[in-house]
Protein backbone atom coordinates (compact mmCIF):
# COMPACT_ATOMS: atom_id res chain seq x y z
CA UNK A 1 0.00 0.00 0.00
CA UNK A 2 1.09 3.53 -1.13
CA UNK A 3 1.77 6.29 1.85
CA UNK A 4 2.03 9.83 1.23
CA UNK A 5 2.98 13.18 2.22
CA UNK A 6 0.41 15.15 2.48
CA UNK A 7 -0.06 19.22 3.77
CA UNK A 8 -4.00 20.26 4.88
CA UNK A 9 -4.64 23.08 6.05
CA UNK A 10 -6.90 22.42 9.21
CA UNK A 11 -8.66 25.15 11.04
CA UNK A 12 -5.69 27.65 9.66
CA UNK A 13 -2.52 25.49 10.98
CA UNK A 14 -0.78 23.46 8.22
CA UNK A 15 -0.43 19.88 9.08
CA UNK A 16 2.13 18.03 7.25
CA UNK A 17 1.71 13.98 7.48
CA UNK A 18 2.73 10.78 6.16
CA UNK A 19 -0.51 9.05 5.80
CA UNK A 20 -1.16 5.36 4.36
CA UNK A 21 -3.63 5.77 0.83
CA UNK A 22 -6.37 3.94 2.51
CA UNK A 23 -6.79 6.42 5.58
CA UNK A 24 -9.80 8.36 5.49
CA UNK A 25 -9.79 11.92 6.31
CA UNK A 26 -12.18 11.40 9.59
CA UNK A 27 -9.78 9.15 11.02
CA UNK A 28 -6.76 11.75 10.02
CA UNK A 29 -8.69 14.53 11.79
CA UNK A 30 -9.81 12.72 14.80
CA UNK A 31 -6.34 10.13 15.25
CA UNK A 32 -3.77 11.74 13.57
CA UNK A 33 -4.76 15.41 14.66
CA UNK A 34 -6.46 13.93 18.37
CA UNK A 35 -9.81 16.71 16.63
CA UNK A 36 -12.33 14.55 18.18
CA UNK A 37 -14.64 17.18 17.81
CA UNK A 38 -16.13 15.37 14.48
CA UNK A 39 -17.74 12.47 15.18
CA UNK A 40 -18.16 9.29 13.32
CA UNK A 41 -21.59 8.14 13.41
CA UNK A 42 -22.85 5.58 10.74
CA UNK A 43 -19.42 5.01 8.29
CA UNK A 44 -21.62 4.33 5.61
CA UNK A 45 -21.90 8.28 4.10
CA UNK A 46 -25.78 8.23 5.50
CA UNK A 47 -25.64 9.89 8.69
CA UNK A 48 -23.97 13.52 8.34
CA UNK A 49 -22.29 13.32 11.84
CA UNK A 50 -18.54 13.41 10.10
CA UNK A 51 -19.44 16.91 7.95
CA UNK A 52 -16.35 19.08 7.97
CA UNK A 53 -15.88 21.67 5.37
CA UNK A 54 -13.19 20.77 2.69
CA UNK A 55 -12.34 24.29 0.85
CA UNK A 56 -15.37 25.62 2.25
CA UNK A 57 -18.24 22.63 1.15
CA UNK A 58 -19.31 20.66 3.72
CA UNK A 59 -18.76 16.75 2.96
CA UNK A 60 -18.89 13.49 4.85
CA UNK A 61 -15.29 13.11 5.59
CA UNK A 62 -15.96 9.31 6.19
CA UNK A 63 -16.74 9.50 2.47
CA UNK A 64 -12.95 11.04 1.65
CA UNK A 65 -9.10 9.82 2.09
CA UNK A 66 -6.93 11.62 3.94
CA UNK A 67 -4.52 12.04 1.01
CA UNK A 68 -7.89 13.91 -1.56
CA UNK A 69 -7.39 16.60 1.37
CA UNK A 70 -3.67 17.04 0.39
CA UNK A 71 -2.95 21.00 -0.54
CA UNK A 72 -6.64 22.21 0.21
CA UNK A 73 -8.42 23.54 3.46
CA UNK A 74 -10.60 21.54 5.97
CA UNK A 75 -12.83 23.16 8.65
CA UNK A 76 -14.06 21.07 11.76
CA UNK A 77 -16.17 22.30 14.07
CA UNK A 78 -12.83 22.95 16.38
CA UNK A 79 -12.31 25.73 13.88
CA UNK A 80 -15.18 27.46 14.87
CA UNK A 81 -15.22 29.48 17.94
CA UNK A 82 -12.45 31.84 17.27
CA UNK A 83 -10.79 34.12 20.57
CA UNK A 84 -12.22 32.47 22.95
CA UNK A 85 -15.81 33.61 21.50
CA UNK A 86 -18.47 31.35 20.13
CA UNK A 87 -19.11 31.31 16.72
CA UNK A 88 -22.72 32.55 15.92
CA UNK A 89 -24.41 28.88 14.57
CA UNK A 90 -22.53 28.09 18.04
CA UNK A 91 -24.30 30.42 19.94
CA UNK A 92 -27.61 29.68 17.85
CA UNK A 93 -27.21 25.75 18.91
CA UNK A 94 -26.59 26.77 22.83
CA UNK A 95 -30.12 29.18 22.82
CA UNK A 96 -32.72 27.18 21.22
CA UNK A 97 -31.70 24.04 22.55
CA UNK A 98 -30.58 22.54 19.37
CA UNK A 99 -29.17 19.05 20.59
CA UNK A 100 -30.13 16.60 22.92
CA UNK A 101 -27.33 13.83 22.94
CA UNK A 102 -24.86 15.51 20.68
CA UNK A 103 -23.67 13.05 18.83
CA UNK A 104 -24.93 14.93 15.26
CA UNK A 105 -24.42 18.67 16.28
CA UNK A 106 -20.74 18.80 15.27
CA UNK A 107 -22.48 18.01 11.57
CA UNK A 108 -25.08 20.24 12.22
CA UNK A 109 -23.39 22.97 13.23
CA UNK A 110 -20.60 22.53 10.08
CA UNK A 111 -23.76 22.48 7.58
CA UNK A 112 -25.33 25.20 8.96
CA UNK A 113 -22.17 27.07 9.20
CA UNK A 114 -21.91 26.49 5.42
CA UNK A 115 -25.35 27.15 4.78
CA UNK A 116 -25.00 31.11 6.09
CA UNK A 117 -22.31 31.42 4.24
CA UNK A 118 -23.63 30.92 1.01
CA UNK A 119 -27.27 32.02 1.91
CA UNK A 120 -27.34 34.89 4.75
CA UNK A 121 -31.01 34.30 4.99
CA UNK A 122 -32.42 30.73 4.10
CA UNK A 123 -36.38 29.89 4.59
CA UNK A 124 -37.00 27.41 6.87
CA UNK A 125 -37.14 25.09 4.06
CA UNK A 126 -33.50 26.44 2.54
CA UNK A 127 -32.76 25.16 6.04
CA UNK A 128 -34.59 21.90 6.39
CA UNK A 129 -32.82 21.11 2.36
CA UNK A 130 -29.37 22.00 3.75
CA UNK A 131 -29.33 19.61 6.87
CA UNK A 132 -31.22 16.90 4.85
CA UNK A 133 -27.99 14.79 4.68
CA UNK A 134 -27.67 15.08 8.84
CA UNK A 135 -29.63 12.92 10.67
CA UNK A 136 -30.55 13.56 14.38
CA UNK A 137 -32.49 10.83 16.28
CA UNK A 138 -33.29 13.13 19.19
CA UNK A 139 -34.76 16.42 18.56
CA UNK A 140 -37.04 15.98 15.36
CA UNK A 141 -35.21 18.91 14.07
CA UNK A 142 -37.56 21.43 15.09
CA UNK A 143 -34.53 23.35 17.60
CA UNK A 144 -31.80 22.53 15.31
CA UNK A 145 -33.91 24.80 12.32
CA UNK A 146 -34.18 27.38 15.14
CA UNK A 147 -30.86 27.50 16.05
CA UNK A 148 -29.70 28.09 12.39
CA UNK A 149 -32.52 30.51 12.24
CA UNK A 150 -30.97 32.19 15.88
CA UNK A 151 -27.40 32.52 14.25
CA UNK A 152 -28.85 34.22 10.54
CA UNK A 153 -30.43 36.66 12.96
CA UNK A 154 -27.47 37.04 14.98
CA UNK A 155 -24.95 37.85 12.02
CA UNK A 156 -27.66 40.27 10.27
CA UNK A 157 -27.57 42.22 13.40
CA UNK A 158 -23.58 42.58 13.76
CA UNK A 159 -23.67 43.77 10.55
CA UNK B 1 -15.03 0.88 8.61
CA UNK B 2 -11.47 0.96 6.87
CA UNK B 3 -10.68 -0.43 3.03
CA UNK B 4 -8.56 -3.05 2.37
CA UNK B 5 -4.66 -1.81 0.96
CA UNK B 6 -4.69 -0.24 -2.80
CA UNK B 7 -2.27 2.51 -3.86
CA UNK B 8 -3.37 5.47 -4.48
CA UNK B 9 -2.19 7.97 -7.62
CA UNK B 10 -3.10 11.30 -8.32
CA UNK B 11 -2.27 12.01 -11.96
CA UNK B 12 -2.10 15.74 -13.22
CA UNK B 13 -3.16 15.46 -16.93
CA UNK B 14 -5.64 12.66 -18.03
CA UNK B 15 -3.15 10.93 -20.52
CA UNK B 16 -1.12 9.83 -17.17
CA UNK B 17 -4.55 8.81 -16.14
CA UNK B 18 -5.17 6.92 -18.80
CA UNK B 19 -1.50 5.49 -18.70
CA UNK B 20 -2.12 4.33 -15.08
CA UNK B 21 -5.10 2.71 -15.62
CA UNK B 22 -3.95 0.82 -18.89
CA UNK B 23 -0.61 -0.14 -16.69
CA UNK B 24 -2.46 -1.55 -13.62
CA UNK B 25 -5.03 -3.31 -15.42
CA UNK B 26 -8.29 -4.79 -14.13
CA UNK B 27 -7.76 -4.29 -10.26
CA UNK B 28 -7.22 -0.23 -11.10
CA UNK B 29 -10.10 1.88 -10.25
CA UNK B 30 -11.29 5.71 -11.16
CA UNK B 31 -11.55 7.63 -7.93
CA UNK B 32 -13.85 11.09 -9.33
CA UNK B 33 -16.43 12.02 -6.38
CA UNK B 34 -16.25 8.30 -4.33
CA UNK B 35 -19.38 8.80 -3.23
CA UNK B 36 -20.02 5.28 -4.77
CA UNK B 37 -16.66 3.65 -4.62
CA UNK B 38 -15.02 4.38 -1.35
CA UNK B 39 -18.69 3.38 0.39
CA UNK B 40 -18.06 0.00 -1.80
CA UNK B 41 -14.01 -0.13 -0.45
CA UNK B 42 -15.38 0.50 2.68
CA UNK B 43 -17.92 -2.08 2.96
CA UNK B 44 -15.31 -4.39 1.30
CA UNK B 45 -18.01 -5.09 -1.69
CA UNK B 46 -15.28 -4.66 -4.41
CA UNK B 47 -11.40 -4.11 -4.13
CA UNK B 48 -9.31 -2.19 -6.24
CA UNK B 49 -5.61 -2.91 -5.68
CA UNK B 50 -5.15 0.98 -7.35
CA UNK B 51 -7.17 4.24 -7.10
CA UNK B 52 -6.50 6.72 -9.75
CA UNK B 53 -7.85 9.65 -8.39
CA UNK B 54 -9.11 11.95 -11.47
CA UNK B 55 -9.31 15.11 -8.56
CA UNK B 56 -6.54 16.75 -10.15
CA UNK B 57 -6.90 16.68 -13.88
CA UNK B 58 -8.00 19.61 -15.39
CA UNK B 59 -11.01 20.54 -17.76
CA UNK B 60 -13.36 17.61 -16.70
CA UNK B 61 -16.03 19.86 -14.96
CA UNK B 62 -18.26 22.22 -17.15
CA UNK B 63 -21.54 22.55 -18.66
CA UNK B 64 -21.75 24.34 -21.79
CA UNK B 65 -24.16 24.08 -25.06
CA UNK B 66 -21.98 23.49 -28.23
CA UNK B 67 -22.95 22.15 -31.78
CA UNK B 68 -26.51 20.96 -31.02
CA UNK B 69 -25.70 19.78 -27.99
CA UNK B 70 -25.64 19.89 -23.78
CA UNK B 71 -22.11 18.91 -22.86
CA UNK B 72 -21.26 18.42 -19.20
CA UNK B 73 -17.88 17.00 -18.32
CA UNK B 74 -17.43 14.16 -16.65
CA UNK B 75 -16.43 15.21 -13.58
CA UNK B 76 -18.80 17.73 -13.13
CA UNK B 77 -20.79 17.81 -9.60
CA UNK B 78 -24.20 16.96 -9.10
CA UNK B 79 -24.38 20.17 -6.49
CA UNK B 80 -23.09 22.55 -9.71
CA UNK B 81 -25.98 20.79 -12.12
CA UNK B 82 -28.25 21.22 -9.42
CA UNK B 83 -27.27 24.87 -8.90
CA UNK B 84 -27.00 25.67 -13.22
CA UNK B 85 -29.23 28.47 -13.97
CA UNK B 86 -28.72 26.92 -17.92
CA UNK B 87 -29.85 23.06 -16.67
CA UNK B 88 -32.83 25.01 -14.50
CA UNK B 89 -33.95 26.84 -17.22
CA UNK B 90 -33.64 24.95 -20.58
CA UNK B 91 -33.23 21.40 -19.10
CA UNK B 92 -35.39 21.07 -15.85
CA UNK B 93 -35.37 17.19 -16.39
CA UNK B 94 -31.31 17.15 -15.29
CA UNK B 95 -32.19 19.80 -12.20
CA UNK B 96 -35.20 17.40 -10.94
CA UNK B 97 -32.42 13.99 -11.13
CA UNK B 98 -29.22 16.30 -9.48
CA UNK B 99 -32.02 17.46 -6.47
CA UNK B 100 -32.87 14.10 -5.62
CA UNK B 101 -29.55 12.16 -5.91
CA UNK B 102 -28.53 10.90 -2.17
CA UNK B 103 -28.29 14.48 -0.41
CA UNK B 104 -27.00 17.69 -0.50
CA UNK B 105 -23.85 16.64 1.42
CA UNK B 106 -23.23 13.95 -0.63
CA UNK B 107 -24.01 15.71 -4.19
CA UNK B 108 -21.13 18.74 -2.95
CA UNK B 109 -18.64 15.35 -4.40
CA UNK B 110 -20.91 13.00 -6.49
CA UNK B 111 -20.37 13.35 -10.09
CA UNK B 112 -22.62 12.89 -13.45
CA UNK B 113 -19.88 10.76 -15.05
CA UNK B 114 -19.42 8.80 -11.91
CA UNK B 115 -23.59 7.98 -11.64
CA UNK B 116 -23.11 6.86 -14.94
CA UNK B 117 -20.32 5.03 -14.66
CA UNK B 118 -20.79 3.35 -11.81
CA UNK B 119 -23.31 1.35 -13.75
CA UNK B 120 -25.93 0.75 -10.78
CA UNK B 121 -29.40 0.72 -12.12
CA UNK B 122 -30.68 2.37 -8.82
CA UNK B 123 -28.42 5.55 -9.74
CA UNK B 124 -30.73 8.38 -10.82
CA UNK B 125 -28.97 9.61 -13.68
CA UNK B 126 -28.90 6.65 -15.88
CA UNK B 127 -32.68 6.83 -16.48
CA UNK B 128 -32.59 10.23 -17.43
CA UNK B 129 -29.90 10.09 -19.95
CA UNK B 130 -32.05 7.24 -21.31
CA UNK B 131 -34.41 9.55 -21.76
CA UNK B 132 -32.70 12.25 -22.94
CA UNK B 133 -30.73 10.40 -25.46
CA UNK B 134 -27.04 10.76 -24.57
CA UNK B 135 -23.94 9.95 -25.54
CA UNK B 136 -21.18 9.11 -23.62
CA UNK B 137 -17.17 9.92 -24.46
CA UNK B 138 -15.16 7.51 -23.68
CA UNK B 139 -11.44 8.82 -23.67
CA UNK B 140 -8.33 5.36 -23.43
CA UNK B 141 -5.31 4.95 -25.12
CA UNK B 142 -6.87 5.21 -28.39
CA UNK B 143 -8.27 8.54 -28.04
CA UNK B 144 -12.02 9.57 -27.90
CA UNK B 145 -14.81 7.19 -29.06
CA UNK B 146 -18.70 7.75 -28.74
CA UNK B 147 -20.87 5.52 -26.60
CA UNK B 148 -24.83 5.67 -26.96
CA UNK B 149 -26.31 5.72 -23.81
CA UNK B 150 -28.38 2.89 -25.18
CA UNK B 151 -25.65 0.76 -25.07
CA UNK B 152 -23.51 1.72 -22.29
CA UNK B 153 -25.26 -0.19 -19.37
CA UNK B 154 -24.18 -3.80 -20.25
CA UNK B 155 -25.46 -5.46 -16.94
CA UNK B 156 -25.66 -4.83 -13.20
CA UNK B 157 -23.01 -2.39 -12.16
CA UNK B 158 -21.43 -3.09 -15.69
CA UNK B 159 -20.86 -0.73 -18.51
CA UNK B 160 -19.20 -0.58 -21.90
CA UNK B 161 -16.29 1.42 -20.31
CA UNK B 162 -13.31 -1.09 -20.97
CA UNK B 163 -10.75 -1.07 -17.62
CA UNK B 164 -8.58 1.49 -19.32
CA UNK B 165 -11.27 4.55 -20.01
CA UNK B 166 -12.49 7.05 -18.00
CA UNK B 167 -15.97 8.65 -18.52
CA UNK B 168 -15.08 12.27 -20.06
CA UNK B 169 -18.10 14.28 -21.14
CA UNK B 170 -21.89 13.28 -21.35
CA UNK B 171 -23.82 14.72 -24.50
CA UNK B 172 -27.09 15.63 -24.40
CA UNK B 173 -28.84 16.50 -27.77
CA UNK B 174 -30.30 20.27 -27.69
CA UNK B 175 -34.32 19.72 -27.22
CA UNK B 176 -36.14 21.29 -30.06
CA UNK B 177 -38.63 23.72 -29.48
CA UNK B 178 -41.83 22.43 -27.67
CA UNK B 179 -39.62 19.92 -25.75
CA UNK B 180 -40.10 19.19 -22.12
CA UNK B 181 -38.92 16.71 -19.59
CA UNK B 182 -38.82 15.58 -15.63
CA UNK B 183 -37.65 13.19 -13.64
CA UNK B 184 -40.10 12.03 -10.92
CA UNK B 185 -38.65 9.85 -7.88
CA UNK B 186 -40.24 7.92 -5.00
CA UNK B 187 -37.81 7.54 -2.07
CA UNK B 188 -38.18 6.50 1.51
CA UNK B 189 -36.60 9.21 2.80
CA UNK B 190 -34.01 11.79 1.31
CA UNK B 191 -30.26 9.60 0.65
CA UNK B 192 -32.42 6.63 -0.34
CA UNK B 193 -31.96 5.04 -3.54
CA UNK B 194 -35.40 4.99 -5.47
CA UNK B 195 -38.26 2.66 -4.59
CA UNK B 196 -39.66 3.36 -8.09
CA UNK B 197 -38.60 6.76 -10.30
CA UNK B 198 -39.29 7.82 -14.13
CA UNK B 199 -37.35 9.92 -16.72
CA UNK B 200 -40.08 11.51 -19.68
CA UNK B 201 -38.77 13.64 -21.95
CA UNK B 202 -41.14 14.95 -25.12
CA UNK B 203 -41.13 16.76 -28.07
CA UNK B 204 -44.79 18.00 -28.99
CA UNK B 205 -45.85 19.85 -32.11
CA UNK B 206 -49.21 21.03 -31.82
CA UNK B 207 -50.35 19.09 -29.05
CA UNK B 208 -48.94 15.63 -30.93
CA UNK B 209 -45.67 13.78 -30.01
CA UNK B 210 -43.10 13.97 -32.16
CA UNK B 211 -40.31 12.41 -29.95
CA UNK B 212 -40.31 10.55 -26.71
CA UNK B 213 -38.08 9.21 -24.28
CA UNK B 214 -38.84 7.30 -20.78
CA UNK B 215 -36.42 5.80 -18.75
CA UNK B 216 -36.85 3.86 -15.61
CA UNK B 217 -34.69 3.21 -12.19
CA UNK B 218 -34.10 0.32 -10.28
CA UNK B 219 -36.40 -1.61 -11.99
CA UNK B 220 -33.89 -4.26 -13.35
CA UNK B 221 -30.62 -5.17 -13.23
CA UNK B 222 -29.65 -2.71 -15.63
CA UNK B 223 -31.56 0.75 -16.25
CA UNK B 224 -34.73 0.16 -18.06
CA UNK B 225 -35.60 2.29 -21.44
CA UNK B 226 -39.20 1.94 -22.10
CA UNK B 227 -39.31 1.35 -25.87
CA UNK B 228 -42.73 -0.08 -26.12
CA UNK B 229 -44.19 3.33 -24.53
CA UNK B 230 -41.86 5.49 -26.29
CA UNK B 231 -43.16 4.02 -29.49
CA UNK B 232 -46.70 3.94 -28.51
CA UNK B 233 -46.45 7.99 -27.66
CA UNK B 234 -45.32 9.13 -31.08
CA UNK B 235 -47.84 10.54 -33.41
CA UNK B 236 -50.33 10.53 -31.12
CA UNK B 237 -52.14 13.46 -29.63
CA UNK B 238 -50.92 13.46 -25.80
CA UNK B 239 -54.44 13.47 -23.49
CA UNK B 240 -54.58 11.75 -20.14
CA UNK B 241 -55.69 8.42 -22.33
CA UNK B 242 -52.69 8.71 -23.94
CA UNK B 243 -50.51 8.93 -20.83
CA UNK B 244 -52.45 6.11 -19.10
CA UNK B 245 -51.60 3.48 -21.84
CA UNK B 246 -48.23 5.06 -22.27
CA UNK B 247 -47.54 4.63 -18.31
CA UNK B 248 -49.00 1.03 -18.33
CA UNK B 249 -46.96 -0.01 -21.26
CA UNK B 250 -43.49 1.40 -19.33
CA UNK B 251 -44.29 -0.37 -16.17
CA UNK B 252 -44.63 -3.72 -18.30
CA UNK B 253 -40.97 -2.71 -19.06
CA UNK B 254 -40.00 -2.63 -15.34
CA UNK B 255 -38.64 -5.96 -13.86
CA UNK B 256 -37.72 -5.06 -10.16
CA UNK B 257 -37.17 -7.31 -7.47
CA UNK B 258 -38.44 -7.21 -4.37
CA UNK B 259 -36.89 -5.58 -0.81
CA UNK B 260 -37.32 -3.82 2.21
CA UNK B 261 -38.72 -0.65 0.03
CA UNK B 262 -41.45 -3.09 -1.69
CA UNK B 263 -42.89 -6.12 -3.76
CA UNK B 264 -42.67 -6.36 -7.29
CA UNK B 265 -46.27 -5.82 -8.02
CA UNK B 266 -45.81 -2.50 -5.84
CA UNK B 267 -42.66 -1.36 -8.05
CA UNK B 268 -44.22 -2.17 -10.81
CA UNK B 269 -47.45 -0.10 -9.83
CA UNK B 270 -45.63 2.70 -8.95
CA UNK B 271 -43.74 2.76 -12.19
CA UNK B 272 -46.65 2.84 -13.64
CA UNK B 273 -48.19 6.00 -11.80
CA UNK B 274 -44.88 7.75 -11.60
CA UNK B 275 -44.23 8.05 -15.33
CA UNK B 276 -48.23 9.36 -15.72
CA UNK B 277 -46.80 11.73 -13.38
CA UNK B 278 -43.47 12.41 -15.07
CA UNK B 279 -45.46 12.47 -18.56
CA UNK B 280 -47.82 15.03 -17.12
CA UNK B 281 -45.30 17.63 -15.77
CA UNK B 282 -42.77 16.64 -19.20
CA UNK B 283 -46.34 18.10 -21.23
CA UNK B 284 -46.44 20.67 -18.92
CA UNK B 285 -42.62 21.71 -19.02
CA UNK B 286 -43.04 21.15 -22.86
CA UNK B 287 -45.74 24.11 -23.27
CA UNK B 288 -48.15 21.31 -24.69
CA UNK B 289 -50.51 20.98 -21.36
Amino acid sequence: MSQHTIQVNVNGALQKAEVPARLLLVHFLRENLRLTGTHIGCDTTHCGACTVLLDGVPVKSCTVLAVQADGREVMTVEGLERDGKLDPIQEGFYQEHGLQCGYCTPGMMMTGYALLKANAKPSEEDIRKAISGNLCRCTGYVNIVKSVQHAASAIAAAK
Amino acid sequence: MIPASFDYHSPKTLSEAIDLLSRHGDGAKVLSGGQSLLPLLKLRLGTASHLVDIGKVPGLEYIREEDGFLKIGGRTRESTLEASDLIRKKYPILADTAAVIADPLVRNLATVGGNLAHGDPANDHPATMLALGAVVVATGPKGERTIPIGKFFTDLFTTALSHDEILTEIRIPTPPPGSGGAYVKLERKVGDFATAASAAQLTLKGGVVEKAGIGLTNAGPVPVQAEKAEAFLKGKKLDAATIAEAARLAAESADPSADRRGSVEYKKEMARVLTARALAKAAERAGGA
